[in-house]
């Protein structure tokens, strides 16, 4: 199992377990908004996630648009995470998890209940619904939620096993908006927290990294960026870093300066 | 021969009777391991494709994994 080598025998970093399976990288990447689909394996491949999210929508029996996903990306190779996008209602997104169980893979859902067309931010009450139901019937939800300790609590007693609050409202690019409830959600749940949407950039996922949470999921900082690959190894190498720096212990802030030379021994 | 009439993914679709689920994977040129059938609001595992027959009237969602975030 490889997780993020650090050079001090003390600190080593165990690897991300969600619901007892175990993953790779803390770096979970969408499949979604790429100009081809060419562009998305070379993105997945650079930024080393094996986790990649997918929707289900219907077939189109016309054949007008592309092919389902499974005909690009090698399910051997990638964990497939399921969503629940566009899904607003939880009577709606419980009947989108149960279709992505039948398709074979896994019981993991990523469970989103979207209430509002303009900020795509969660509707909560839905989400802890659809978890403790799917939760009963065996699936292992991964709870897309907003950045409040109280859901996240909520989302976990209900038997989420994963709570990944946004970083800040899904394609926005906007980046980190809130580390203190991010750090305190963190602090506070036993179940992972993985960080879902918002990133726009590398320090945006390096910052995120450091809060001390268990990974990231992304997809529109890396699809729409001008190169993709380019960005998803970016990504890699930022929540790579962001983890050292958490595992390292950053020093204290301080409003004063405090000088790095000596103060004595200076010539006369 | 005669037809049973579906609504298939929203769109009216006739299909030769009697037609099973797998039969109208068939007809529609889909690999049964990649979609995932529900009829009537109901899913249909796979080993149940052969079985169930579909009746005129029914509504059947037949869906996939696509790109997604």
């Amino acid at each position: 199992m490889s997780t993020t080598v650090t050079p001090d025998a003390t600190i080593q970093d165990t690897p991300l377990v969600v619901g007892g399976q175990a993953f790779r990288s803390r770096l979970l990447v969408g499949t979604g908004k790429y100009r081809s689909n060419a562009e998305m394996l070379a993105a997945i491949t650079a930024s080393g996630a094996d986790v990649v999210t997918v929707a289900v929508r219907r077939v189109d029996l016309d054949r007008r648009k592309e092919e389902g996903v499974l005909y690009h990306l090698d399910p051997k190779r990638f964990f497939l995470l399921a969503n629940t996008a566009g899904c607003y209602t939880a009577d709606e997104a419980i009947r989108y998890a149960r279709l992505a169980r039948e398709a074979g893979f896994n019981e993991f859902i990523k469970l989103e209940v979207i209430g509002d067309r303009e900020t795509l931010l969660p509707d909560t009450d839905g989400l802890l619904t659809a978890t403790r139901v799917l939760a009963r019937e065996g699936f292992q939800v991964m709870a897309y939620t907003n950045d409040d300790l109280i859901m996240a609590l909520r989302l976990e007693e209900a038997g989420a096993a994963a709570v990944m609050p946004l970083a800040s409202p899904i394609g926005s690019g906007l980046g980190l908006l809130n580390p203190y409830s991010i750090r305190t959600i963190k602090r506070r749940l036993r179940v992972p927290v993985l960080v879902d949407a918002g990133v726009g950039t590398a320090s945006d996922a390096c910052v995120t990294m450091e809060q001390g949470v268990d990974g990231i999921l992304m997809n529109t900082a890396i699809a729409e960026a001008a190169h993709p690959a380019t960005m998803a190894a970016a990504m890699r190498h930022a929540v790579d870093a962001g983890r050292l720096a958490y595992l390292a212990g950053r020093m204290p802030r301080r409003e004063v300066a405090v000088p790095s030379s000596p103060t004595t021994g200076m010539a006369g | 021969m005669s037809q049973v009439r579906l609504l298939v993914n929203g769109d009216p679709r006739s299909v030769p009777a009697p037609a099973t689920v797998a039969e109208l994977l068939a007809h529609l040129g889909l690999d049964a391991r990649m979609v995932v059938v529900e009829v009537n609001r109901e899913i249909i595992r796979r080993p149940r494709h052969q079985e169930v027959t579909l009746r005129d009237g029914d509504t059947v969602e037949l869906v996939h994994f696509v790109g997604g975030g």
